[in-house]
Order: C-alpha cells, then sequence, then structure tokens
C-alpha cells in the first residue's frame, strides 16, 4: 500500500454547547484502505464521521477529503463519498428498484437498479420494500446505495450491529470486495473480532480523543509484549466458530 | 461524475418518488378522494330532498272530506295509516312523526269537525303543517263564499289580490354549494396532514438526513415534495369536479376554462395549506402530534369556512371569525368561478386575503421548520 491519505483530519473539535465531544481528533485514512473507529458509546465516532461526510458543521479544525475542504468544497466531497447512516430509513412506500432509481436522481447518475442490487446479491428482492428485508439484507441495501455514484470512499456506521453471524461474514466479504474494487472504506464497530479480520488500521477513540492508531495486529502484539495474558487461554476455535459450523456457513435470508 | 449535476433532475427524482409513495399511502387515497366523494353523495341526496312532514291518521278518521283529500294531494305531506293510536302517540311524543289528525265526515252547510295533536318535539314542522291546513280551510271556505255571492247580491271586496310569477333562472342546485366546499376541505387536509406527516417521517426516519450525504440541494427536497402533493391534489380535484359534473349535475359554467380557473384556485389554496404543514412539521416532535395540532387548523375551518351550508346562516359575531379563515375565501372563490362564472380576475379580493394568508404562514414555516 502506497500510504497515500485521501481523509486528513487535524485538531478537530466539536461543541455541543458547554459539551466537547471532540477534543482535538487529528488521524489520516489512507487510499484503498478499510479503516476502523472504535471506542464506546459516546465517545465522539459518529460525530467525527459525520463532520466528515459534511452532515454536521465542525467547531473547528481541519478536514480534507480527497484533497478537497469539507468548509469550502462540501458539494465535491458529496459527489465522491458514499454514506451509510447507522438506523437510517428509507423513502416510504417505494420498492428498492424505485429508491435506487431515486437515489440516482439524487445523484445525478444514470445507474440501472438491477446493476446495483446484483453488487450486493438482492436483484430477487427488487419489487420488495425496504421494510420487508431482514436485518442483512437491509445493511447490504444500505451499502448499495452508497455505492451508487462510484464513490471514492464509503462510510458505515456501525453495519453489522444486530446481525446474526452468517450475515455478518457475508457483510464482511462485501467490504473486502469493495476495497478490492479500489474504494476506501471508513468504518465504526462495536465488534473487535470484526475489527481484526478486517481492518486494515483501526484508530481508538474514547472521551472525544484518539487513544492510539495502528494495524490491529501490531495493537495486539504490542500488548502481548507488556507481558499481557488473557485469564482463559483461548482454544482453536470459538463459540462463533461452532455456531457458524453447526447452523453452515451459507447465510440465511430470515 | 464528468456529467454536470442537475438540481431539475434531482428535484424530480423526489416528486416522481413522492407521487409514488402518495398513490400507495391508503390514507392520502381516502381523504382527498374517497371522503370527499363520500359527503357529496350524502349531501347531494338529503340537499335534494326538501322538507316532509309525516301525519299520522287515527282510524276513525273520514276519508272522504275535502280537507282529508286536499293534504293527501300535498307533496310535504305524508300520511301515516298503518299505525295504531297507541304507536302513533309515542311517536309523537318522541319526534318520529309530527302530528297526528283525525277529519269527521262531511255534512252539507255544517262545519267539518277536526282534531289535530302537535308535537314539540318536531320543531318547525308543526307551523308548516298548520300553515298548509289554513290554506285548505281558506280554499273550502272561499268556495263557500263565492256560492253564497252567486244567490245574493251583495259584493264583498277581496282581501288581497295575489299575483305570484316565477322567474326563471340557473338552478342552483345543493351540489354547486356543497362540491367546492369539499374540494376545499379536501386540499386543506392534504396540504396540512399530508405535508406535516410526510416531512416529519422524514425526518424522524432519517431518509432526509441521508439526502444531504448526496448532492441534493434543501430547496429540491421541499420542491420535489410539493410538486409530488399538488400533482396528487390536482387530479384529485379534477376527478371529484367532473364526478360532480356527471353523476350529480354540478355547475360548470364556461366548460373547461371554469375548470381550469378551479384547479388553479386550488394549486393556489394547496401551497398555501401546505405552509400549515410544513409549520406543523417542525412543531411537532414525532408523528402521534401530528394529528392534534392539524385538527386545531382543519377543523375549525371544516366547521366555519361554509363548507356544508353558507357562513350566513351564523350569527354576525361568528361571520367575522369565518371571514379570517383562508379556507372560506377558497370557497367562495371557487364557488363564484364555478357557478357564476367568474374568471381569476373577478376573485382578486379572495386571492388578496389568501396571498396574505400565504405569507404569514410561510414566514412562520421558515422559523419553525426542522431539517434534523
Amino acid at each position: 500500500m502506497a500510504n497515500k491519505p485521501i481523509i486528513t483530519v487535524k485538531n478537530l473539535v466539536k461543541n455541543y454547547g458547554d459539551f466537547q465531544a471532540v477534543k482535538g481528533i487529528s488521524f489520516e485514512v489512507y487510499e484503498g484502505e478499510i479503516f476502523g473507529l472504535l471506542g464506546p458509546n459516546g465517545a465522539g465516532k459518529t460525530t467525527t464521521l459525520e463532520i466528515i461526510e459534511t452532515l454536521r458543521d465542525k467547531t473547528s479544525g481541519e478536514v480534507t477529503v480527497d484533497g478537497f475542504d469539507i468548509e469550502t468544497d462540501a458539494d465535491s466531497i458529496k459527489k465522491r463519498i458514499g454514506v451509510q447512516l447507522q438506523a437510517a430509513g428509507y423513502y416510504p412506500n417505494l420498492n428498492l428498484a424505485e429508491l435506487i432509481v431515486l437515489f440516482s436522481g439524487l445523484y445525478g447518475i444514470d445507474k440501472s437498479p438491477t446493476e446495483m442490487l446484483e453488487k450486493v446479491a438482492l436483484t430477487d428482492k427488487a419489487k420488495a420494500k425496504y421494510k420487508e428485508l431482514s436485518g442483512g439484507q437491509k445493511q447490504r441495501f444500505s451499502i448499495a446505495t452508497t455505492l451508487i455514484n462510484n464513490p471514492r470512499i464509503i462510510f458505515l456506521d456501525e453495519p453489522t450491529t444486530g446481525l446474526d453471524p452468517q450475515a455478518r461474514r457475508n457483510l464482511w466479504d462485501l467490504i473486502r470486495e469493495i476495497r478490492d474494487a479500489g474504494t476506501t472504506v471508513v468504518i465504526t464497530t462495536h465488534y473487535m473480532d470484526e475489527a481484526e479480520v478486517l481492518c486494515d488500521r483501526v484508530a481508538f477513540v474514547d472521551g472525544g480523543h484518539i487513544i492510539g492508531i495502528d494495524t490491529p495486529d501490531h495493537f495486539i502484539d504490542q500488548l502481548v509484549a507488556t507481558g499481557f495474558e488473557r485469564a482463559k487461554q483461548t482454544k482453536g476455535a470459538n463459540l462463533e466458530d461452532v455456531f457458524i459450523n453447526l447452523t453452515g456457513k451459507e447465510w440465511r435470508e430470515s | 461524475m464528468n456529467q454536470k449535476y442537475s438540481n431539475t433532475r434531482a428535484t424530480l427524482a423526489i416528486a416522481k418518488a413522492s407521487f409514488r409513495s402518495i398513490l400507495r399511502s391508503p390514507s392520502a387515497v381516502v381523504f382527498s378522494l374517497a371522503f370527499p366523494l363520500i359527503f357529496i353523495l350524502v349531501f347531494a341526496n338529503i340537499g335534494g330532498g326538501g322538507m316532509s312532514i309525516d301525519v299520522g291518521v287515527t282510524k276513525g278518521c273520514d276519508t272522504l272530506n275535502p280537507v282529508y283529500k286536499a293534504l293527501a294531494q300535498n307533496k310535504i305531506v305524508r300520511l301515516i295509516k298503518t299505525q295504531t293510536a297507541d304507536e302513533m302517540n309515542k311517536n309523537l311524543a318522541k319526534g318520529s312523526i309530527d302530528a297526528i289528525i283525525n277529519v269527521g265526515p262531511f255534512v252539507p252547510m255544517k262545519p267539518i269537525d277536526m282534531n289535530v295533536q302537535y308535537s314539540h318535539a318536531s320543531g318547525d314542522k308543526g307551523a308548516v303543517l298548520k300553515s298548509a291546513l289554513n290554506n285548505i280551510f281558506y280554499r273550502i271556505q272561499s268556495e263557500q263564499l263565492s256560492r253564497i255571492k252567486a244567490y245574493s247580491g251583495i259584493k264583498l271586496p277581496d282581501a288581497v289580490n295575489l299575483k305570484e310569477t316565477i322567474v326563471t333562472g340557473r338552478e342552483y342546485k345543493y351540489i354547486d354549494f356543497i362540491l367546492p366546499g369539499q374540494l376545499g376541505f379536501s386540499l386543506l387536509s392534504s396540504g396540512v396532514f399530508g405535508t406535516a406527516f410526510v416531512f416529519i417521517s422524514l425526518r424522524l426516519t432519517l431518509v432526509i438526513k441521508r439526502f444531504f450525504a448526496t448532492p441534493v440541494k434543501r430547496y429540491s427536497i421541499v420542491l420535489g415534495e410539493a410538486i409530488a402533493r399538488i400533482v396528487f391534489s390536482l387530479l384529485g380535484a379534477l376527478f371529484i369536479i367532473m364526478v360532480g359534473h356527471y353523476a350529480f349535475g354540478f355547475t360548470l359554467i364556461h366548460g373547461v376554462v371554469t375548470v381550469l380557473n378551479m384547479l388553479v384556485l386550488c394549486a393556489i389554496g394547496l401551497i398555501i395549506f401546505m405552509g400549515f404543514g410544513f409549520t406543523i412539521s417542525g412543531i411537532a416532535k414525532n408523528e402521534s402530534t401530528v394529528p392534534p395540532l392539524s385538527n386545531i387548523i382543519t377543523l375549525p375551518q371544516f366547521l366555519l369556512s361554509g363548507t356544508f351550508f353558507s357562513i350566513t346562516a351564523f350569527p354576525t359575531w361568528l361571520q367575522y371569525v369565518s371571514n379570517v379563515l383562508p379556507l372560506t375565501h377558497l370557497n367562495n372563490a371557487m364557488r363564484k368561478v364555478a357557478f357564476e362564472g367568474a374568471g381569476l380576475g373577478d376573485v382578486t379580493h379572495q386571492l388578496f386575503i389568501l396571498l396574505i394568508w400565504g405569507i404569514g404562514i410561510y414566514a412562520v414555516a421558515v422559523k419553525t421548520f426542522k431539517w434534523e
């Protein structure tokens, strides 16, 4: 990886009234990587993401996305990014194909619904409504809407929360495919096993600060080097492996 | 990304999505089409029927005398002979029959015995019957009088020299009153409820937030929604006018021109009512506070703006209130256009008041509207 920064955040601060949610964060996301923002609820992950996505104003600091400043070039950035929001709904009473047509219009781009739904294996659900989908299908559809404008970067806010193990693994495959096709992925998650296998690099955010940025491997090696030992020795497999083994690797759609 | 971004295209994409969504939402279709048509159906039929007075006839009543025969010919009197005396008395007390009569046989040169019972329970209908009876008595007496006059030479002057003429005019049917009122109310509820619901739900489900992550402009979202609602409502209005015209004989003086003028008025009215919807969507905390807030706007106008009956039936102080409400002026303008054949230039007074409402409500809407 050439380690060319595609997102640069410098001393980002966000205040909500008296409350400082983001307290001077700096980091870079490299082109073509899967970058994880990790941390407890209320750490400022979503706020930071939404500022980069141009959905929220910053209080101070500098953010550039693909060479554009969020303050002066928000419109250029919007055309280059795809955004999946935590718990966002879709326009009521429309089916998936019609929603894709709507987003194509919003992005000003000609994309056939079939082409987009194919990317996320939902062509057979083209006539279904969003609310009729399973959790995994909902997330896959959300990701399809982020890909309509051939974005340089996509942002996924807790895309695997509430999914069963098969749907989760299936989504990881999809996210890796997107990365392999050249799109940079910024993701937030509460699942460390997920970050470990999926992310090229992760940043830990806590109390509005970044307290560490590195590859998952490096973080683990460092901790082990300090003499850290798990209370319980890990076995060659865990309960999730058992679950997948017993219920089958194919994903369930219910 | 090499294409230039088009705001028009984004606006139309939202309009198309919104239009599809409205067509698939049962409440929009019910409020905009079914309710007005049901009201028109019900009121057009009640309105045309006029008054009828139910008169019970006792068992012993003589049916060959002239009074009874005249009553039987009277179109507003319905004679009821099937009930027992007991039933009749009960029904009279309840007001479900309006009077009971018992007429004695006709004996020449003697007065006819007649007994009429009225009821407090049936309001003015007793008085109408009384006047109908007086009319019959007068005719019978005049006949006797003229017979007397034929024998004697005495000239008695007539008390009244009555001349009755009926002017031929365009018949103002109840449908001509009720249809514009229903149309106005349908626009009011679609504009207020529909707009408020759509925007609050798009806001709460983060659909608007997701839109903001695309290059779409804010005005495209509002404009797209407005276009969809206006197109839907105008199609609905056209349908109501057509049903009214062909099924109930609603008067359209200048035909197509009148229809077009009415549709322009509909669009103006709807845009103003949508201002209330935008305001409510901003004030309401969640979807369940939309109906009470919307009812505060729509119910008073439903009752006071001449939707079902003319506001001239109200006491004067209440008419002042009515004359402030925007729906009153939309209804008045619509009736003038449809029945009197006025053009838009003839209803400038109404349009001016609507314009003031429009400016006022959008000033408030801009202040209260919330995007997230």
